[in-house]
């Protein structure tokens, strides 16, 4: 068959292009190298949906973030997926930041964002009193917020499926061709599919795919962010996302309330070679660890349960890369996207939308559309009326696998059901094994799980996909020696 | 749904539940037993080796053989177990009463009132994230209870030649564990300058086997993208990791048994104050915790390396229900406080002229000390305390005269062989 | 010849030194114990080693699919890698009460295996 439209790269940005195209008469296929869709630059975000203010308007990704910031309410009406518009504060500690933060201010009103509220040190400490005491100002912009955004882009390509959208995983795209009005993607398998339009929106290896689909030259680098999760527990969960001064390159390290309820510090910004380098370091810990705790009280090192790393994939222009290739016909670059890139995701969806129709692609509404989403039933969040109700249906909803995050066995099923075969998958959809214990006492219990639905042998379970294997054998599959 | 209502229910049927079950149902109070497990016995079922029950039974015991006898003690004083259950709400009633929320699949939701609750809820292992140990994050890291349970409960291997950070008992065990299952293990790397564990563990899990046991040294880097593929570590100099001398050591497992912190989740949420020395609950001296009605011990309380003393500790503190149940307010109580030498002391609070049996966990090594009592500056009691270290819990009786009540009492351990 | 041997019998750990004694009635000299059982390990460590074997057998149970055993008593150390592997091959049939023998006299030794847990 030949596609419409083949995206290249299940993350943020493709999965917002797909759901985007799954509203019109299309037949579009939406490709990821990794086991599952989000696996790659945004599992490891910050989660953050921006306020509008840290770059100027002129700048693609302004325009974009601006636009997505307003999306969300609709988006997570129709797809539910965690989001809370908690507000952010940008915190100065120094009058020398506090003359930064009025430039910032001023650029956000510039960019058109209303509701920011510049705001004394008394104002700062009532919108938030975990911040330390020696504030001296900041702004308030109600308008920010946190989302979970492998949530996010599990439901946008839940939803884009529902309408048509095809998916394939671990299908790593290796060579294009553009032949008789039509582009020949080959898989590193030695499989390949055919689509009118290649949309390239391949995060950390967009260059790649640029370069062997014959298109534009550019570079990716990547800019590695270290994040430490705190425990649901933590004393230092503040209300809103508290911000620093942004210095060049990065908005700084940054308190992030989780929507799920657990309190994140980072990111760092560091450049790195490898773009499989998500290693984190002692220096950095230690690095986030001082910069946090200048800002908020109650950061303890021993409620950190997670850390992790992830890689923006930056380019030279420090700008989104969205437009029509100039060399090669029917192909769209969505390249460059990092922060804000969670935030612009819808934003970006239409545009590419749009830009397809320029580029010729024919767009008819489709007559009726399936909004409905399978129910994200969650046990910790359901009162013991509705559980008897659930436990009646299925015996599976009140068992508890997961007991720091309490999740039950019928959310890992449904996890798997849907498609989430990885551990970390399952993790990301469920929230087990994402506490504070992580996985110590449940992984067993899960794999079981994962095993029996899936139909996939214990020992061929992964982590991530890949080489991730969990286990290695079964008991007496080793000799024991002398 | 209905509500079933209880004298006393137990959090937890490991060896202190167990214990304090069988104490309050001998004494003549109705007591449901929870535990989220279909058999009880917690942790010990999992921890097939020997070396249990010498105080306790008489006879050197496995886990699961304590666990067997330990409930059978409890089943046979007339307690009554949820077993399969998880206990996902606490609350206090106006009435000063509790109300808890159990979670099953046999039987959905459960609605229990009890007037007392026992903590027995055991620990959870410290896992990588709690130490920030660099590096990527490919699979085959574990912490060493999860792989002991993967071994040992579900028969399954999680690697073939691993790396063991840490050198508490579980990690030792664990070590000997894996040889005995076909999986080589490359080191065991310790940041003290002693091991964590027991010396008859590292006798028999390490020595026995030539494990080497890198003392004074760091992991530095755990290394691998989609499985781990080794760890770097280095010796420790002036208490930080020397790079220059970092070597690497090939493995696909990495094994963490880096400490245990109680699970106190559910008792913080109730209103229960925690002692960050140990991460347990504060108690006085009837191990009631700082909620009316909510009493702890074992594992939760503080962590002991011996599960004879857990299932003591726990009965200890069992038979103070019953007559705080039948309305005896416990009086005064004044704070007791580690001093020099001591991570911290358990309870928090005795009860003046009352015999009490205190614990400490040591933070020195020495082959003679003296433990030493203090009221007001005053020396009120001494004991010797022969072969001090961080790896063995100890305890002392002091006497109902010498804790006087006329000010804290404060602990201190002295090394020397004279005071 | 003189050996170090650190105790394994209770906790405490005693380090203990052993030494062969010749010409006397008794053959070891042992030093550092701290009670008979310490003495008594050291001597047997240096004329025949053994340790309590535990292990896991896989059973026909879903209840319990791997059951805990140990040996009644130290077994020989030698035999203790082909001891494991033995019992790595075995599928117990269930019920099975603690306390039941799973292999008797292990290579004429006259110790058993016996199974640490109940499947009914």
């Amino acid at each position: 068959m030949i596609y419409d439209v083949a995206v290249i790269g299940a993350g943020v940005s493709g999965s917002a292009v797909a759901w985007q195209l799954s509203r019109y008469e299309l037949d579009t296929l939406l490709i990821e190298r990794e086991a599952d869709v989000g696996f790659g630059v945004s599992k490891a975000n910050s989660g953050i949906i921006h306020g509008g203010f840290h770059h100027p308007v002129s700048t693609l990704k302004a325009k974009l973030e601006i636009r997505g910031n307003l999306m969300f309410e609709k988006l997570q009406h129709e797809l539910g997926f965690p989001f809370r518009r908690c507000g952010i504060l940008v915190a100065a500690f120094s009058e020398e930041e506090m003359a930064a933060v009025r430039k910032l201010y001023a650029q956000g009103i510039a960019n058109g964002v209303r509701t920011l509220e510049m705001c004394g040190r008394d104002r700062m400490l009532r919108l938030e009193p975990k911040l330390r005491s020696d504030v001296v100002g900041g702004f308030h912009a109600p308008g920010g917020g946190t989302i979970e955004p492998y949530r996010y882009v599990f439901s946008l390509v839940e939803s884009a499926r529902r309408n048509g959208v095809r998916l394939r995983c671990s299908w790593k795209a290796v060579r294009g061709e553009y032949r008789n009005g039509r582009w020949i993607l080959f898989s590193e398998d030695g499989d390949q599919v055919e689509a009118r339009y290649l949309v390239n929106a391949a995060g950390l290896h967009a260059d790649e795919v640029s370069r062997f689909c014959g298109a534009e030259t550019y570079t990716i680098h990547p800019r590695k962010g270290e994040e430490y999760l705190l425990d649901r527990c933590s004393a230092a969960r503040p209300e809103h996302v508290i911000f620093p001064v942004p210095s060049k390159h990065s908005k700084g390290v940054l308190v992030i309330p989780t929507a799920e309820g657990t309190t994140m510090i980072g990111p760092t910004a560091d450049p790195v070679d490898d773009k499989d380098d998500t290693a984190t370091t002692t220096e950095r810990f230690r690095k986030i660890l001082d910069l946090a705790r200048g800002m908020i009280d109650g950061i303890r090192p021993g409620d950190v349960i997670a850390s992790f790393a992830g890689l923006r994939p930056v380019l030279d222009s420090e700008d989104f890369y969205i437009a029509p290739s100039k060399r090669v016909p029917a192909f769209i670059h969505v390249a460059g996207i990092q922060s804000p890139g969670l935030t612009a995701s819808p934003a970006i969806g239409e545009y590419v939308k749009d830009l397809l129709k320029n580029e010729g692609l024919r767009l008819t509404e489709k007559r009726t559309i399936q909004y409905d989403l399978s129910p994200h039933r969650e046990v910790r969040s359901l009162p013991p009326e509705e559980l008897e109700k659930l436990h009646a249906e299925n015996p599976a909803w009140t068992r508890i696998v997961c007991r720091c995050e309490t999740i039950s066995e019928a959310e890992i099923i449904e996890a798997v059901r849907r498609g989430h075969t990885t551990v970390d998958g399952v993790k990301f959809f469920t929230r087990a094994g994402m506490g504070r214990c992580q996985g110590g006492f449940c992984t067993a219990e899960i794999l079981k799980i994962i095993s029996r639905e899936s139909g996939i042998p214990m020992e061929q379970l992964t982590k991530r996909g890949g080489e991730s294997r969990i286990l290695v054998g079964k008991l007496g599959d080793l000799e024991v020696k002398a | 749904m209905k509500t079933e209502e209880y004298a006393v229910a137990v959090l937890g049927a490991g060896a202190a539940g167990l214990a304090a079950a069988a104490e309050t149902s001998s004494a003549g109070l109705s007591t449901l037993v929870i535990d989220r497990e279909k058999r009880p016995g917690g942790i010990l079922l999992q921890c097939i080796h020997n070396g249990f029950g010498l105080r306790c039974f008489n006879e050197e015991l496995t886990g699961p053989e304590y666990a067997e006898r330990a409930a059978r003690k409890a089943e046979e004083s007339g307690a009554v177990f949820a077993l399969g259950c998880s206990a996902t709400s606490l609350r206090i009633r106006e009435d000063g009463t509790f109300e808890l929320l159990l979670l099953s699949g046999a039987d959905g939701v459960r609605k229990i009132h009890a007037r007392a609750i026992f903590l027995a809820t055991g620990c959870r292992e410290r896992t990588r994230a709690s130490l920030a140990i660099p590096g990527t994050r490919p699979a085959g890291v574990f912490t060493a209870g999860a792989a002991q349970k993967l071994l040992n409960r579900e028969g399954m291997l999680p690697g073939r030649s691993a790396v063991i950070v840490g050198s508490g008992d579980i990690g030792l065990i664990m070590a000997r564990r894996l040889r005995w299952s076909g999986i080589e293990v490359k080191a065991v790397i310790e940041l003290l300058p002693h091991p964590s564990g027991l010396p008859r563990n590292v006798a028999q899990c390490l020595d026995d086997f030539a494990i080497p046991l890198y003392l004074e040294h760091a992991v530095v880097r755990i290394c691998g993208k989609d499985r781990v593929e080794g760890v770097d570590a280095a010796p420790l100099e002036n208490g930080v990791p020397n790079p220059e001398k970092r070597f690497h050591i090939e493995c696909d497992t990495v094994l963490f048994s880096v400490g245990l912190i109680p699970e106190n989740e559910l008792a913080s949420s109730a209103g229960v104050v925690l002692n960050p020395a140990t991460g347990g609950a504060m108690v006085d001296a009837n191990y009631e915790t700082t909620v009316p009605g909510i009493f702890s011990a074992g594992n939760v309380l503080h962590v002991h390396d011996l599960v004879d003393f857990v299932s003591e500790e726990a009965a200890r503190a069992a038979r103070n229900i019953p007559a705080r149940l039948a309305g005896t307010e416990p009086g005064t109580r004044i704070r007791a406080r580690a001093g020099a030498n001591l991570k911290y002391v358990v309870p928090s609070w005795y009860f003046p002229g009352r015999k009490t049996l205190f614990s400490f966990r040591p933070l020195i090594v020495a082959e003679n000390g003296w433990l030493r009592a203090e009221i007001n500056g005053t020396t009120v009691w001494r004991k010797r305390m022969p072969f001090v270290r961080p790896a063995e819990m100890i305890t002392a009786e002091v006497e109902a005269e010498q804790l006087s009540g006329e000010g804290e009492v404060v602990f201190h351990l002295q090394e020397g062989e004279t005071e | 010849m003189k050996r170090e041997i650190l105790c394994i019998v209770c906790p405490r750990g005693c380090r203990m030194t052993v030494e062969r004694v010749e010409g006397t009635g008794k053959k070891w000299r042992v030093a550092g114990n701290r009670c008979p059982r310490g003495a008594a390990h050291a001597e047997q460590e240096m004329t025949d080693p053994r340790r309590t074997v535990t292990a896991v057998v896989r059973t026909d149970s879903p209840d319990l699919p791997y059951l805990p055993v140990r040996t009644d008593a130290p077994f020989p150390r030698a035999g203790i890698p082909a001891l494991l592997n033995r019992l790595s091959t075995m599928t117990v049939r269930t019920p099975v009460h603690c306390g039941d023998t799973l292999l008797e006299n292990i290579d004429n030794t006259g110790i058993r295996v016996i199974v640490t847990a109940s499947c009914p």
